[in-house]
């Protein structure tokens, strides 16, 4: 499992987005995060990767997504939110038997608090706010998850 | 070189907030991702930003007025709200929510209270210096694309 921070971004080049945005096009992401914010700077990130995104904002909705049927290869789950927090709801997601990738999105400064949330299931962790070369990251794994399946 | 005189000046503003340590890298990444589907992406970001802060600034004053201190719950705010300025790249209010941070930490009452009425003068002032920046946007029109500070 990996831990990463914030890093030096880089702009998509005209070339690699077309091909960057076709290959993504399947992919269904999952932000959970309370803030509008927040929701609305991921949501425009994944979508320039041309990622589908749909929103949550606690733990309780996104597991209730999952309840009703819902998949997405990927969740971005913050920490920090009401009803439910970011820890439980990864904890219930894989009680549940979800397998996607869940990306811990937080401004958690306490190693403590970083690996109790690593321990709950997260594939991987990133310092907000999420950057470029994150998410092409993410997406590279998830892809090589995808492929091995 | 801008010909355009708005576009100078809008330029000039965004320098300006660059230089002076107001903004940091992170707004960069903001302009990138604007659009011409998005054309006010960045303004509607920081707006929502606006509404979020001033939320947690409240609860922060509120938080101050109760003695004895809860440093905890002190400390627990201003992480929100240095997280909510590190994604607009809020350079000095970040800085200053760290201040605050060790204060709290270290049980510093007075030190808190300092630090908070500075992070409310430089938040007035990153808030005051983008509205005008932003008025100023929709005034010149779309910019092509966002250029990294030098």
């Amino acid at each position: 499992m990996v831990s990463g921070n914030s890093a030096s971004s880089s702009s998509l080049s005209m070339k690699s987005d077309e091909d960057i945005v076709n290959n993504n096009n399947n992919l269904r992401v999952l932000v959970v995060d309370d803030s509008p914010m927040i929701r609305k700077l991921h949501d425009m990130y994944l979508k320039k990767f041309g990622l589908k995104v749909q929103v949550a904002e606690n733990g309780k909705q996104a597991v209730d997504l999952f309840h009703f049927g819902a998949s997405f290869d990927l969740i971005l789950m913050d920490k920090e939110m009401p009803i439910m927090d970011g820890e439980e709801a990864t904890k219930e997601l894989r009680t549940m038997g979800v397998t996607s990738m869940i990306v811990g999105v937080t401004s958690l400064d306490s190693p403590n608090e970083k690996q109790a949330f690593m321990e709950a299931g997260l594939d991987y962790f990133f310092t907000k706010p999420l950057t470029t070369d994150n998410i092409s990251f993410i997406l590279q794994e998830l892809n090589k998850k995808n492929n091995k399946n | 070189m801008e010909r355009n005189p708005m576009r100078r000046q809008l330029q000039t503003m965004r320098k300006s907030l660059f230089d002076q340590g107001h903004l940091d890298e992170q707004f960069v990444q903001l302009e990138e991702l604007q659009d011409d589907a998005n054309p006010n992406f960045v303004e509607e970001v920081v707006t929502l930003y606006y509404r979020d802060s001033a939320r947690i600034i409240l609860n922060i004053e509120q938080a101050l007025e109760r003695k004895p201190f809860d440093f905890n719950k002190l400390d627990a705010y201003m992480h929100q709200f240095k997280g909510s300025s590190s994604s607009i790249g809020a350079k000095k209010v970040k800085a200053e929510s760290t201040v605050f941070r060790e204060y709290c930490r270290s049980r510093n009452g007075e030190g808190c209270m300092r630090s908070f009425q500075q992070l409310k003068k430089e938040y007035a002032t990153l808030r005051r210096k983008l509205e005008a920046y932003f008025q100023v946007a929709r005034q010149a029109g779309p910019m092509e694309t966002a250029c990294r500070p030098k």
